[in-house]
């Protein structure tokens, strides 16, 4: 497998010529550095995007053009990742050798694709505010359903609570009362600046010609892209005197318990991989501490895991336990914890912990979107490695440097989702 | 060993049949890091009432067992299954589905070894009563990370409405009152019972070579003693066209209300060819009536009744079946009345060509993209041998569908002596 990258206009094209997938898949990745009084109208913009362009003038049309092209799929997405607030637009269309009527579809995605993000349909120099009305109803409703899903509403404070003097405490979507203040011309202004000094990559996975995919790209992109890179690469420089301990009481079935450490590292470090081993060792799988103990040994929970943000330098443990336990888990969780820091587990969790990282990056090879991950990995990296090249360094990592990496990490918030008291008291 | 060849879709698949009744099917991958086996049996939540192995009288089982049995199998050696087999850079899981139970394993080396593993740890149970205490624990967070799960919630409030007496309509995990009451001996039973070689399948799909691995599995079969197969006896219940509620309102916390159609399938017992071209007409149906390129949908998007989380699907086992349509309303009343309206439209109306040529190239291409993942492979083709019908039958068969075809279903399925709604709303 082997991703080739080059700038086109000043966009950054990845692409990998594969045959062993049924369809082609796109995505376009546009970065900027996260501002906190634009978040939510930045989280508007491909929704309003997608509501309309000077071609295909609505929704609807949009869908249709999809369809015809054999179900193209055209997903957009905003999230955050370390100091950056990032927009997606994910396209898979059917590879034409398993059509039974063949037809190019590569261009004419690129184009729909190109005609979206560049041509809105515009209404008196801004986006039509017909759209902007109804996708700002749409966002405001996305905003509010994010915490009816519990799990997803603990994650969401604990990172409120950890970053509360950074923009990163805010949620990619934004912020729920300042929907109503956005406006065709406000959401249009940050379009535009958008497109003038956001970093823009092009990732195509698929069967296909490089060089003509290049030419094609260079003329339908055919803008010109004047990202500069400003290094927002964070250093995390918090000193934790004390955990944080917040809880909020919910009308819940049960008790959801998220910590948040920062482990001060992220992909950007060339150690990186030992923080990744650690956390392999600690709770990325089923085999790991978390699992171990918190369900096997003591069936205190069903689910329980931990989570890097390899750019953020965040690790989160999250697990679901009756009301009564909170006590016991956060000790059994730090147990494994000091365990780590410790070297508290054998030659042998690591090389464990290795091979199922190794096996989850080769597993990622067979999938686009595994592929376009470990793409994004690279342009996170800063500088572009092969899939041997991160098996290479996983293999290289010692028990001693797990140990180093897991002394870094600091807790820094334990978050409860508990019950209102409409029964006995937990505690 | 029999061999298929796709040759659409440039897939060859191998199978053989071992003289306990074990079917095996293996289609290899070139390119491909992953091998993937699910190792199924016919056996799901909603078989609770049959004649055990070697009894003469039927016996109904505490709802929520086959999931338990899930567990226990899991978990059933002193080392947990999951550390064994990341030992060897593997990964093992399973679910429970309501005719279901399948065991799943992810690897990218050591495969003979790791294949061996699955068919040994499914094969060779092993029960005590302690191992059985200790699950209840862990099973009963389950049901709690489920019980505030709005979503789930709807779901089996709208199997409720729409079911009588099918067990489709109890929840796949039991509750924690049944749960608790599952002892050993029933786990045995079931186990016994359902876990002939005669009533399963063991699909595999990667880089592998078929011969040496049919021959790996025949060897490890026959070092084992399976009695002689025997038919299984199952006690259908009793459930007409008829819905149990057309209507009804559930409390939960959340901000945006949630609203669900629901049809009950009036002739469940399809099977075959017949079940297939049935199935794909009625997602091709709900793909014109809703699918975001179809009036309803714009209409409901832009009144702001809807927005991308209204969605729909189609079930359909031996014996129930049922299609869904809805998701989060700010207006639920207003959903159901386009709703209602749009099917009332569309009984009265010839459908379009253009609508079906657009919906059906929608599906194939979706279909292509699904077929990439090796997990969906083999997860749908057993199901569709279960349901004796061909996974890879699918596109011949989406190319030849007609309009005629289509108004036929639409008629017979979308009856309002079969309908329900549901709606989740706070306090």
């Amino acid at each position: 497998m082997h991703i080739s990258s080059s700038e086109q206009n000043g966009l950054h094209l990845h692409l990998c010529n594969i045959d062993k997938f049924k369809t082609t898949s796109i995505m376009l990745m546009i970065k900027a550095p996260l501002q906190e009084d634009i978040i939510t109208a930045r989280a508007l913009i491909p929704y309003v995007l997608n509501g309309g362009t000077t071609n295909y003038p609505n929704r609807k049309q949009i869908r249709k053009k999809l369809d015809e092209m054999y179900g193209a799929t055209l997903y957009s997405d905003v999230h955050k990742k370390g100091e950056y607030h990032i927009i997606t637009f994910e396209m898979e269309i059917s590879a034409e050798q398993y059509l039974s009527t063949p037809i190019c579809l590569l261009e004419s995605s690129l184009h729909l694709l190109h005609d979206i993000v560049y041509n809105p349909k515009i209404e008196n120099g801004v986006f039509d505010s017909s759209i902007v009305e109804q996708e700002k109803r749409s966002l405001k409703q996305r905003i509010i359903s994010m915490y009816d899903d519990k799990m997803r509403y603990a994650s969401l404070r604990l990172i409120e609570e950890m970053f509360k003097n950074e923009p990163y405490h805010i949620p990619a979507y934004g912020r729920e009362e300042e929907v109503d203040s956005l406006n065709a011309l406000t959401v249009y202004q940050v379009y535009e600046k958008l497109l003038q000094n956001a970093r823009f990559d092009l990732f195509i996975v698929g069967e296909v010609n490089e060089n003509e995919i290049k030419s094609m790209v260079q003329n339908i992109f055919s803008e010109q892209h004047n990202y500069s890179d400003i290094q927002c690469n964070f250093t995390d420089e918090q000193n934790i005197d004390e955990v944080k301990i917040v809880q909020d009481k919910l009308d819940v079935e049960q008790g959801k318990l998220f910590m948040g450490y920062r482990t001060f590292s992220t992909i950007q470090d060339e150690n990186y991989e030992a923080t990744r081993v650690a956390n392999a060792i600690f709770g990325r799988f089923p085999s790991s501490k978390l699992f171990i103990n918190l369900r096997e040994k003591e069936s205190l929970a069903y689910f329980t895991l931990s989570q890097l943000e390899s750019n953020k330098g965040l690790l989160i443990t999250m697990t679901g336990i009756d009301f009564n336990n909170y006590k016991y888990a956060v000790q059994i969780i730090r147990e494994q914890e000091y365990a780590l820091k410790n070297g508290d587990f054998t030659e042998a969790d690591v090389d464990q912990a290795k091979s199922m990282l190794i096996s989850q990056l080769l597993e990622a090879c067979d999938t686009p979107l595994g592929i376009i991950d470990i793409s994004i990995q690279a342009v996170d990296r800063g500088f572009s490695d092969n899939v041997n090249d991160q098996i290479r360094r996983i293999q290289m990592v010692s028990k001693d440097d797990v140990i180093h990496s897991a002394n870094k990490w600091d807790l820094d918030t334990i978050y409860f989702l508990n019950r209102n008291e409409r029964r006995e008291e937990g505690e | 060993m029999k061999e298929i060849k796709y040759n659409q879709l440039d897939e060859v698949i191998f199978s053989e049949q071992y003289s306990n009744g074990l079917e095996v099917f293996i289609l290899p991958k070139k390119g491909f890091h992953k091998t993937f086996a699910t190792f199924t049996t016919k056996y799901g939540s909603v078989d609770n009432h049959f004649f055990p192995v070697g009894k003469d009288s039927p016996i109904i089982v505490p709802d929520g067992i086959a999931h338990f049995l899930e567990h226990k199998i899991l978990e059933s050696k002193k080392n947990g299954i999951f550390q064994r087999f990341a030992k060897q850079g593997a990964s093992a899981n399973a679910f429970t589905s309501f005719t279901r139970t399948a065991y799943t394993l992810s690897a990218t080396s050591n495969i003979s070894k790791n294949i061996t593993m699955l068919l040994d740890f499914v094969q060779e149970p092993y029960f005590t009563d302690d191992l059985v205490e200790k699950e209840k624990g862990i099973i009963e967070q389950e049901i709690k990370m489920y019980d505030d799960n709005p979503d789930w919630r709807a779901r089996f409030g709208l199997l409720e409405n729409l079911y009588k007496n099918h067990p489709a309509k109890i929840d796949i995990a039991g509750t924690v009152n049944s749960i608790n009451q599952i002892t050993k001996e029933d786990l045995y039973t079931c186990y016994d019972t359902f876990y002939h070689p005669n009533n399963m399948l063991l699909f595999i799909v990667g880089s592998v070579n078929p011969e040496a691995v049919i021959k790996l599995i025949r060897n490890n079969q026959k070092r084992k003693k399976f009695r002689e197969p025997k038919e299984i006896i199952r006690i259908s219940s009793n459930e007409d066209a008829k819905v149990n509620r057309s209507s009804s309102v559930m409390k939960f916390p959340i901000q945006i209300p949630k609203v669900f159609i629901g049809y009950k399938e009036l002739n469940p017992m399809r099977q075959g060819k017949g079940l297939l071209k049935y199935e794909m007409i009625l997602n091709v149906l709900l793909e014109l009536m809703f699918g975001k390129g179809s009036q309803a949908y714009e209409k409901m998007y832009d009144k702001g009744h809807v927005d991308e989380t209204f969605t729909f699907d189609y079930t359909n086992e031996k014996g129930f079946g049922f299609s869904v349509i809805g998701g989060d309303s700010r207006n639920p009343e207003e959903v159901i009345k386009i709703v209602n309206e749009t099917i009332d439209n569309f009984k009265e109306k010839a459908i379009k060509k253009e609508d079906v040529q657009r919906v059906l190239k929608k599906k194939i291409g979706s279909f292509l993209s699904a077929i990439n993942s090796p997990q969906f492979i083999a997860n749908q083709f057993t199901r569709y041998r279960f349901n004796e019908m061909d996974l890879f039958d699918v596109l011949p068969t989406l190319e030849n569908l007609t309009e005629k075809d289509i108004e036929k279903v639409l008629h017979l399925h979308f009856c309002d002596e079969s309908k329900t709604t549901l709606v989740l709303k706070k306090n």
